[in-house]
């Protein structure tokens, strides 16, 4: 019989070690996230500070985060924190640090410029019908920007998703590096494994993203009309 | 016979960040019922003016006084004459993640916590009254400009304030729907509701008003009775000021 490829995907528990791998992808990507949202809320509301120094030293964070390639500053914190800090942290707590920071700082962008975007006469108007601070926030300034930001985070999201497959390169096994283990123990008897095993995962992230960028796009439509 | 005077502010002064005065001194006193036209060039102070009133805008000396009492804008009491003073802005203001009925809904709920069965029946005699009542379930984006403006002429309404302030409420409007707006707030004024209203339009100024003030450079440079004020204005830039509208009327 011929050596089908696709086989190597149901040898043994394979396709089981793949998902398992994607779960840590979607563990790292996920507890960022959420850390990142409730970081980059206070962040944001302390971007739009009257206080110049204040969104000065933001601003000096949130560039230098833009600036940094994410591997750099993954290789900074698994790889600094063991030799300097000695620390040893696991891959996975490092990329968790990385990530939030990088995700803290684009969503505390995000909440300012949402925050900004909300015209002066929304307040304005609350405020004339007798609101409170409080109230105003909490049904006119807090419904706006959520539905504003709603899309920005769910790319911000997909970003996040797809940018895990770095944490193989800190020892992290994720599904890329889960693939590359089926791929390397299967080099003599299925030669083309790498093909199937790399466009099973495509299709993995591809069917966890697209969900994702689909809404995103539909919120961003509908917010616009 | 004398009317009671509900709001009066004395030799208010108010700068923003600091810089050049831009209401110089202030004096104003306004009775219940009447209805006060503000008139001037674009820059003057009219919207500062407006703010003032309700408080939305700190100032640097003088005092406002509401029937009597005199309101300092941070502390709580602002709050409460905030609820008697309604204003309507220039720009569409309606809040844009609820429909026409949250919107007018929203304040009197949550601020004066009333009830709401009978809130919508109230809101709805008004929506039919400016002629919008198969809009209520619609969202602000579904309604023209000047449908949005008597929805927010509305929303104020809906507070039960005992002065409305209206600041150039049909000056982003298209001409058509000018009319439409001025109408409301023509019956309003025939009810015998108080207002302060900023406008350019001339006509309407004269048709609605009790008294006009003509502010320039942050000062009221004159001030009368329409008849009087724009059949035979007494002081030059008043002469002047007319007579832009005068060449825009040709
Ligand atoms: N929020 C603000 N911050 C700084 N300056 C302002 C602000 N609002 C108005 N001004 C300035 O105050 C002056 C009066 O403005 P405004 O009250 O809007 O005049 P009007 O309504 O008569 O056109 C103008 O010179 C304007 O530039
Ligand atoms: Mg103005």
């Amino acid at each position: 019989m011929q050596n089908l490829g696709i086989q190597v995907l149901f040898q043994g528990n394979n396709f089981l070690r793949l998902c398992g791998g994607l779960w840590q992808s979607l563990q790292i990507a996920v507890i960022s996230m959420v850390l990142s949202i409730v970081l980059g809320m206070i962040l944001g509301i302390v971007m739009t500070s009257p206080k110049k120094l204040v969104r000065f030293l933001c601003r000096i964070y949130l560039e230098i985060v833009r600036i940094m390639p994410q591997l750099v500053l993954l290789f900074l914190v698994y790889f600094g924190a063991a030799k300097h800090l000695n620390i040893n942290l696991p891959g996975s707590w490092a990329a968790v640090i990385v990530f939030t920071f990088w995700g803290a700082a684009e969503m505390g962008d995000l909440v300012r410029s949402a925050l900004q975007s909300i015209p002066v006469h929304q307040y304005q108007s609350g405020f004339g019908l007798g609101m409170t601070k409080l109230q105003v926030y909490r049904y006119v300034i807090i419904p706006q920007t959520v539905r504003r930001l709603l899309p920005s985070v769910m790319n911000l999201l997909t970003r996040m998703i797809k940018t895990t497959s770095l944490v193989v390169l800190i020892g992290v096994i994720e599904v890329v590096k889960v693939g590359k283990q089926i791929i390397d123990s299967s080099r003599y008897t299925v030669p083309d494994a790498a093909l199937w095993v790399y466009g099973v995962i495509f299709i993995m992230y591809f069917a966890i993203c697209y969900p994702f960028s689909r809404a995103a796009a539909m919120l961003d439509k509908k917010i616009k009309d | 016979m004398k009317q009671e005077v509900i709001l009066t502010t004395k030799n208010l002064k108010k700068s923003y960040d600091n810089e050049q005065l831009v209401l110089k001194d202030m004096s104003f006193s306004l009775e219940k019922g009447e209805v006060v036209v503000v008139v001037g060039p674009s820059g003057c102070g009219k919207s500062t003016f407006l703010r003032c009133l309700n408080m939305l805008e700190p100032i640097d000396s003088g005092t406002i006084s509401f029937k009597d009492q005199v309101i300092e804008r941070d502390r709580k009491d602002a709050y409460t004459i905030r609820q008697k003073i309604g204003m309507v802005f220039q720009s569409y203001d309606l809040f844009p993640h609820l429909t026409i009925l949250g919107n007018i809904l929203l304040a009197p709920l949550k601020v004066q916590k009333r009830e709401k069965q009978e809130l919508i029946q109230e809101a709805e005699q008004l929506l039919k009254r400016v002629g919008l009542l198969d809009k209520k379930d619609a969202y602000p984006r579904q309604l023209s400009g000047g449908q949005k403006q008597r929805v927010a002429i509305v929303r104020a309404l809906m507070m039960h304030p005992e002065i409305l302030l209206l600041d150039e409420i049909t000056a982003a409007l298209d001409p058509e729907m000018v009319r439409e707006v001025l109408q409301v707030v023509l019956e309003l004024a025939k009810e015998g509701m108080t207002m302060v209203i900023v406008t350019h339009e001339m006509e309407f100024a004269k048709a609605v008003s009790d008294r006009v003030l003509f502010m320039d450079q942050g000062l009221v440079v004159e001030e009368g009775k329409p008849e009087d004020f724009f059949t035979s204005p007494q002081t030059e830039r008043a002469k002047q000021f007319l007579n832009t509208f005068h060449y825009e009327a040709i």
